[in-house]
């Protein structure tokens, strides 16, 4: 009989030899052990579910009836009905600048507009390192990997996948591995909006040194990565200098609040890829 | 039974993690509750319970947190390793050298899961020490707490409810 006590070494040299070869096999083909990842999360997501469930559930008992009760039923209630004319909002704000460009450019009406789906934040990451976020819908409910989420506020992040059926990940903006496509509103300066190590700050790269960029301006999703839907707030421009190469250096105040995420949006609109075309419009 | 205990341990460090950070998320990176039972393991049970701990704690979060799977496992195995066999060398019954190696491990941890990140992405090497170090200090804290709990936890109960008799038959 195989004592592993006794072979420590050979062990700890098998396990440290698997998981290297588990990343590099992930590494080299893109992607990904998602059986692994697919079954982990599907059986994990229910306990999340269920976790969730009970410590909602006492935070409503506790809030409902040891709080004012009837006062916070009807703060919920207005602050969903602000949140929802606030998504409504920042709909029409984004359909009516693209309109207004492209009646301006072509004469012509823009009709785009597209289904969303509401869910609600079931867990958090299980690792400090990276920002993500589960959400209580999933394949059942028509979510696919790298469709957007975003928030009243604006842009939340994207799905990831594997989906499970009830359940889904989403990568935050705010993630070091996250990235949009953006533009500084008010000069119209494209570039791409990524995660840094802070969860506070965006960095916004590929901007050129001769856009006028200023501290205050807004960035919003350009759509160009197929992911974000154009208009959509980002945040807002903090510090804005001249890089040492053909770029600006531009840290990007995000709009939306993820220290207190807890209902969000899926954009149920299938990723398209992004071309260059679209990246020069 | 020692099965047992690991699995519940890194099972109810994965919910209470997942469910405290969806609530909390700006303060998500202040408690790694994982690496906690993986370190509490390493030291309570040895090199061979922490290596196994680590791989099964550092692969569950991989795969729940959706990054490159494998890169938490091989951090945590070589953290829970090395904490485990350090603690088979050495004494670490008190309360200091308890702290330090949690200090000591949830450094490890960040400079190795760093590491590995920036060599995998190709991209700079940053780690963020400042968020780590409160990070350490809060594991550490909550570490020695749980080995008090469970170490004093039951003498303490028993004692208080010895005195709670003697008062009672002093009484009456």
């Amino acid at each position: 009989v195989l004592d592993i006590r006794q072979r420590a070494g050979t062990l700890f040299a098998f396990l440290m030899i698997a998981q290297v070869l588990l990343i590099s096999a992930q590494v080299s083909t893109k992607s990904g052990s998602r059986v692994l990842s697919l079954v982990t999360f599907e059986v994990f997501s229910r306990v999340q579910r269920a976790a969730a469930a009970g410590v909602n559930g006492l935070r409503a008992v506790w809030g409902g009836y040891f709080a004012l009760r009837g006062v916070r039923a009807e703060n919920e209630s207005l602050r969903r009905q602000l949140a929802d004319l606030q998504v409504r909002m920042q709909q029409r704000e984004a359909l009516a600048g693209r309109a207004d460009r492209l009646q301006q450019l072509l004469g012509l009406r823009d009709r785009a507009t597209f289904p969303t789906l509401a869910a609600e934040v079931i867990a958090g990451s299980p690792n400090p390192g990276m920002r993500t976020i589960t959400i209580d819908r999933g394949s059942a409910d028509g979510v696919l990997a790298d469709m957007a989420v975003i928030a009243p506020a604006g842009v939340i992040g994207r799905i990831i996948g594997p989906t499970a059926r009830h359940a889904a990940r989403v990568q935050l903006l705010v993630d070091r591995n996250a990235a949009a496509g953006a533009i500084v509103d008010r000069v119209h300066a494209g570039g791409m909006v990524l995660g840094t190590e802070s969860e506070t700050v965006l960095r916004m790269d590929l901007v050129s040194n001769l856009a006028d960029v200023r501290p205050g301006d807004a960035v919003i999703a350009s759509g160009v990565d197929g992911i974000f839907p154009k208009g959509y707030a980002v945040g807002t421009v903090e510090r804005s200098e001249r890089g040492s190469g053909l770029y600006r250096t531009i840290t990007v105040r995000p709009a939306a609040d993820f220290s207190s995420l807890e209902d969000v949006l899926v954009v149920l609109v299938p990723p398209r890829a992004a071309t260059r075309d679209e990246a020069v419009k | 039974v020692r099965t047992a205990i690991v699995l519940v341990a890194l099972c109810a460090a994965l919910v209470v993690q997942t469910t405290l950070s969806g609530m909390i998320m700006g303060s998500a990176r202040g408690l790694d509750l994982v690496l906690i039972a993986i370190v509490y393991l390493a030291l309570a049970y040895g090199p061979v319970t922490g290596m196994l701990a680590g791989t099964a704690g550092g692969l569950a979060q991989d795969a729940l947190a959706g990054g490159i799977i494998g890169i938490g496992g091989l951090t945590n195995t070589l953290v829970g390793f090395l904490v485990g066999f350090l603690g088979a060398q050495f004494i670490v019954a008190q309360t200091l050298s308890r702290f330090l190696m949690f200090v000591a491990a949830t450094f490890a941890h960040e400079l190795l899961f760093e590491g590995l990140h920036a060599l995998i992405e190709v991209r700079r090497f940053v780690p963020n020490y400042p968020s780590t170090a409160v990070q350490s200090g809060l594991n550490a804290v909550l570490g020695v707490t749980i080995f008090w709990v469970v170490e004093k936890g039951p003498t303490v109960l028993q004692n208080r409810r010895m005195r709670r008799a003697s008062f009672g038959k002093r009484r009456f």
